[in-house]
């Protein structure tokens, strides 16, 4: 099969389920009784909606290519890092740094995947935005909780720019035999890890019985986990004919991908939680902010990446 | 109209500016909606964060020595928002400096005004001057209607150059009136106090 064959073979089963699970929230909406089985309801359906938008915005990407991805994921990088920032209180003395965050090391992140650096993409933000940012700030003078201040901004940036920006990078291995067909390593990474989400949703609020760190996150179950994850991790494998990998290399990957995406999910709850916040923001219907939806990308990616250079090139 | 809808989709993708309508609704009645003032973001978040039904007959009222001097800031207030000047400058001001508020107002606008008359470092409004109070005596089927803005102190503090990309809630708290025989100090301090409730 091509590239393009394989892509939209898997995109046709992807909205295929799509429908099913537009249908079944539909008759579900029709037969809620109480208020708050209505809610959650509607809570599943806004999700389901923005799974639509998800879709169709992977879709857009692959028509119109590389360039067209680098650029929607810089945005995004932009809206999540907006969140973070938005979450994190910051000081007069903050500005500069922040600036540079927002309008240099973004593009020249994303600039440099798109020309191929990969040794500069590689440290850019944790070595020279490591050291440059808290210089800045100390230039501004302020030294009121400066640790923690730049602590946060650094947090932002490795989290939303530099793990983000992983994803998208999956477009620059060269896979010797795998030549021209990088994106659908990126369609495979993001389907795992999002299919993972929801199927450890849909299978901790069906079996869902013990919590696995109620403090950080209480939605999250032992038999959501175990369930959703095992259940990914089929998918995955399953879908070994549109990567490089056997069937059992693309098993372990898909494990790899969906043990990262939990412990994102975990460690950024854990973030969200101590900076007071329930969701990051309402960027997307129903599924609070951007960062909610990329926290276990953004685990994932860099880890996938890695691995996958390491094992293939 | 094309560089308004610009406008509002660069402060959108900028500074989020969501309205939450807390203490009133959407609705299409002359008002004035009053604000904190920390940023020059303030003006353009407010305004965008209103319906485009509202957006159209609503003129926020701009310093003239910040917003009227050409430039890409005067294409902005002229084009983009409307703005409704006012002289802050008491040597350069001719006669009333209400005037062209009140010619708005009577054409049959709403107005959005930061009662503060200059940029507040803090996230809290300092005490408001008393051109709120004027208006609402001569016009008082105007609703004046509380509003705060958040983190814009940190998007774009006094001094700043480019703004930094904060998501900023717009929030409308309850419409005021004024009292029969309410005395300035009073009101004021009420619709200050209005504002400080929404924060």
């Amino acid at each position: 099969m091509s590239l393009q064959q394989k892509f939209w073979t898997v995109m046709g089963a992807v909205l295929a389920l799509l429908l099913v699970a537009s249908l079944v929230g539909w008759v579900l909406s029709l037969r809620a009784r109480s208020d708050s089985s209505r809610e959650v309801i509607a809570n599943l359906n806004a999700r389901i909606g923005a799974w639509w938008w998800m879709v169709a915005i992977l879709c857009v990407c692959f028509l119109l290519g590389r360039v067209a991805t680098l650029m929607l994921f810089a945005l995004a990088s932009f809206f999540a890092l907006r969140e973070f920032l938005t979450l994190t209180p910051a000081r007069r003395g903050d500005h500069l740094p922040l600036v540079l965050c927002f309008y240099l090391a973004i593009p020249l992140q994303y600039w440099l995947i798109g020309i191929d650096w990969y040794g500069l993409f590689a440290i850019c933000i944790p070595v020279y935005g490591f050291l440059l940012l808290p210089a800045v700030t100390a230039l501004g003078g302020d030294t009121e909780s400066f640790l923690e201040r730049t602590t946060k901004i650094q947090w932002g940036l490795m989290l939303t720019v530099y793990c983000i920006s992983y994803a998208p990078a999956l477009l620059l291995l060269h896979v010797p035999g795998y030549e021209g067909q990088n994106l659908l390593l990126l369609l495979y990474l993001l389907l795992v890890v999002q299919i993972s989400d929801v199927l450890q949703y849909v299978f901790g609020k069906l079996f869902g019985r013990h919590q696995l760190a109620p403090s950080v996150s209480p939605s999250k179950t032992v038999e959501g986990l175990v369930g959703g994850g095992l259940s990914a991790v089929a998918v995955g494998a399953g879908l070994w004919w549109i990567t490089p990998f056997s069937l059992w290399g693309s098993a372990g990957m898909s494990l790899l991908i969906v043990v990262a995406g939990f412990l994102g999910g975990l460690a950024l709850s854990a973030v969200k939680r101590s900076l007071g916040a329930k969701d990051w923001g309402q960027l997307i219907d129903g599924h609070g902010g951007m960062l909610d939806r990329l926290d276990s990308v953004s685990f994932a990616a860099p880890v996938f990446f890695h691995v996958v250079r390491y094992a293939l090139m | 109209m094309i560089t308004a809808r610009l406008l509002v989709g660069l402060v959108r993708l900028l500074v989020g500016a969501h309205g939450r309508w807390l203490g009133c609704e959407p609705k299409p009645v002359q008002r004035i909606y009053f604000a904190n003032h920390s940023s020059h973001l303030d003006t353009l978040a407010l305004w965008a964060a209103l319906p485009p039904l509202l957006r159209q007959r609503t003129r926020p009222v701009a310093a003239r020595d910040y917003w009227g001097k050409g430039g890409l800031r005067g294409f902005i207030a002229e084009h983009g928002f409307r703005a409704v000047y006012i002289e802050r400058d008491r040597e350069r001001r001719e006669g009333d400096p209400l005037e062209p508020l009140c010619a708005a107002l009577a054409a049959g606008d709403s107005l959005i005004l930061f009662p503060e008359g200059t940029r507040s470092p803090d996230p809290l409004p300092q005490p408001f001057k008393a051109g709120l109070y004027h208006l609402a005596r001569r016009h008082p089927q105007a609703e004046l209607v509380a509003v705060y803005l958040d983190t814009l102190h940190r998007a774009m503090p006094k001094g700043s150059l480019l703004p930094v990309p904060l998501t900023c809630m717009v929030r409308f708290g309850r419409a005021l009136q004024l009292a029969e025989g309410e005395d300035k100090e009073s009101f004021l301090q009420r619709a200050h106090a209005a504002v400080v409730e929404l924060a």
